[in-house]
Parts: C-alpha cells; structure tokens; sequence
C-alpha cells in the first residue's frame, strides 16, 4: 500500500492556541509553543513532527479559525 | 520527500473554505462557533449558493457573523431573526435563507418566534447553538442550563424548585406540524462535524425544496464560561451534555 506523507501548514497569527488540534492529531504531530507567541500572545500551534504527519486533517477539521492548510501526497 | 514536495497547491486536500473571510474571528479561543461558521460556508459554497445566500445573524456571541462568511447578511433585533428569516424568503422564495442563533437568542427571548416561525412552515433552516449559558454578556443562566450547572446567575447550581427546568427547543419543534428536519449535533469531534456538515447540507436541501422549517441544534462548548479548557470543555459535555440533549436526527420527513 504506497504510504501518504502529510504536512500542515498553521496561520500562526490566526491561531489562538486554543489545543483543539493538538488533541485531534493521532499520532502528536502538533503541539503548541512553549516559548514563542505571536503578536496577540497567543501560545500558537506548530508542527514538531515532521515526518510523521499523514495528512489526515483531522486536525485542520476541528480548528475553530480555520487556520491550518493541510497537504498530503502519496510517496512514491 | 522533503517538506516542500508535499506543499504543494496541487496537494492541499484541507484549508479554510474560501466564503470565510480572512478577517480574524472575534470568538475565544476553542469556541465551537468556529466549526460551525466553517460548516456554514462550506456547504454554502458546495452547493453553489454563494450569490442567492441571505442569512439573518443574531443578537449574541454571534453577532458578527456577517463579518466572517461572505454571503448577504441582515442583522435581526434580539430573538427576531426567525421573524425576519420569514419575511426575506418570503419575498426572495429562490434565496437560500438561514438563522444562526445562540440559545440566548432563540431558547429565550426568541422563543415565540422561533415557534411560530417552525409551525408556519416557513421554508428557512435555523441554525441554534447550544452551550447552554449565556456567552456574550458573561455566563448567566440560561434556559437551556442543565440541572445542577453553575453560572454567575446559579452560583450554587440551577436548582428547579427555583429556576424551573431546562428547555428542549428541538423536542419542541419535532411536535410541530411545520417542521421538516430536526436535528440534534455536535461539533466536539472529527466524526461529529462531519455528520453535523451533512445535517446542515441536508436542511437546506429541504428548505430550498421548499419542503417546511429546519432545525439544526448543535450542542456545543462555551470553554470561557464554563471557566475549562477547550479540550475539558469538550468531555464535559460528553459527559453532561449528551445524557440530557441526545444527539440525532430527531424528526425527518423530507
């Protein structure tokens, strides 16, 4: 079965950490930031698991902003 | 493959619906009113009524609504919305024409409203978000608070003896003649927007056949007044929530 590589692309100043998408990922490909915010001071979401990521959107479908693109593509 | 193989434009399979506006939304942080403005404007555009879409936004964390999904919008005084959402598809019978309402709005000052407007039969869907509190004006009781919840109202928990018992709008509407659909949803999960996305779809549907009212109730969080997280917020109502107000299509004669 040819595996899928996924990869998200977070609006960092659209976020507002709220974690929902790091609770909807599978396999905790999100997490939020410990030390960076951005310009609200929010602790926005980033991908910390790069490689991992299958492009489910799970996480993209339960952000309440709409702030994360998801790209998926099969490996060849 | 590196990182910028997969991102692609040809390779984008999620983003944000094109009808939602880039502005930033106004809601607290986890609120379920995102989800559901994103349902909102992705069924809205799947169905190609971008151009003949009114909706009628209401007074409540809501308010804004009509800065944020790029469709014709008329904004209702508080509870009227059902009122108004009457008289627009009325003289606009090819329009797609919709409420978004909090239970503030439409469980409590909007009550007659929304009853009378289900019972005539008008071909319109409401949207009803319940959270059970009142959002915007700071977490008072509202009629749809559960029983032993507490709000800056019911500091001690909403007792009967004293506040009475929790309204069950969609209950309501399935008794009157008028409806067509009444649904019961949830945004808390993967599966559930997915299943609320197809109720929404399917209430539209009916209401451009022209088949009578619509209701979709979409159980959901105010993380900010119920004082948790958004993710405790969301197994609190697993917990809470659902054992009173049952997810499911409660009515469908379409």
């Amino acid at each position: 079965m040819a595996k899928m590589k996924g990869a998200t692309l977070v609006d960092i100043e659209r976020c507002k950490g709220c974690g929902l998408c790091v609770v909807a990922c599978p396999l905790n490909v999100l997490a939020l930031t410990t030390k960076n915010v951005n310009q609200k001071g929010y602790n926005y979401a980033e991908t910390v698991l790069e490689d991992t990521c299958t492009g489910c959107t799970s996480c993209a479908v339960v952000c309440p902003d709409g702030c994360i693109t998801v790209y998926r593509k099969k490996e060849e | 493959m590196t990182k910028e193989e997969i991102m692609q434009p040809e390779n984008i399979v999620y983003r944000k619906p094109e009808l939602l506006n880039d502005v930033p939304m106004h809601y607290c942080p986890g609120c379920s009113h995102g989800v559901v403005h994103k349902l909102v404007a992705e069924v809205i555009a799947e169905m190609g009524m971008t151009d003949k879409t009114i909706a009628i936004s209401p007074v409540g964390c809501a308010v804004f609504a009509y800065k944020y999904i790029d469709v014709d919008w008329q904004e209702a005084a508080h509870g009227r919305a059902p009122a108004l959402a009457s008289a627009v598809k009325r003289l606009w019978p090819d329009r797609l024409v919709f409420t978004y309402q909090g239970d503030g709005d439409l469980a409590c000052i909007g009550t007659g409203e929304t009853i009378h407007a289900l019972n005539r039969g008008e071909n319109i869907t409401i949207i009803f978000i319940n959270n059970a509190i009142y959002g915007m004006t700071g977490g008072q009781m509202a009629p749809t608070t559960l029983l032993g919840m507490k709000t800056v109202t019911c500091p001690y928990g909403r007792v009967p003896e004293l506040h009475g018992y929790p309204l069950k709008m969609a209950d309501i509407a399935v008794g009157l003649q008028g409806t067509c659909y009444v649904t019961r949803q949830s945004v808390h999960s993967v599966a559930a927007i997915m299943k609320a996305k197809k109720a929404i779809r399917k209430a539209f549907e009916y209401s451009m056949q022209g088949k009578g009212s619509n209701l979709v109730e979409i159980v959901s969080t105010c993380n900010t007044n119920w004082r948790m997280s958004p993710d405790k917020a969301n197994k609190w109502m697993e917990e809470n929530m659902f054992p009173f107000y049952p997810l499911g299509d409660l009515k469908d004669n379409g």
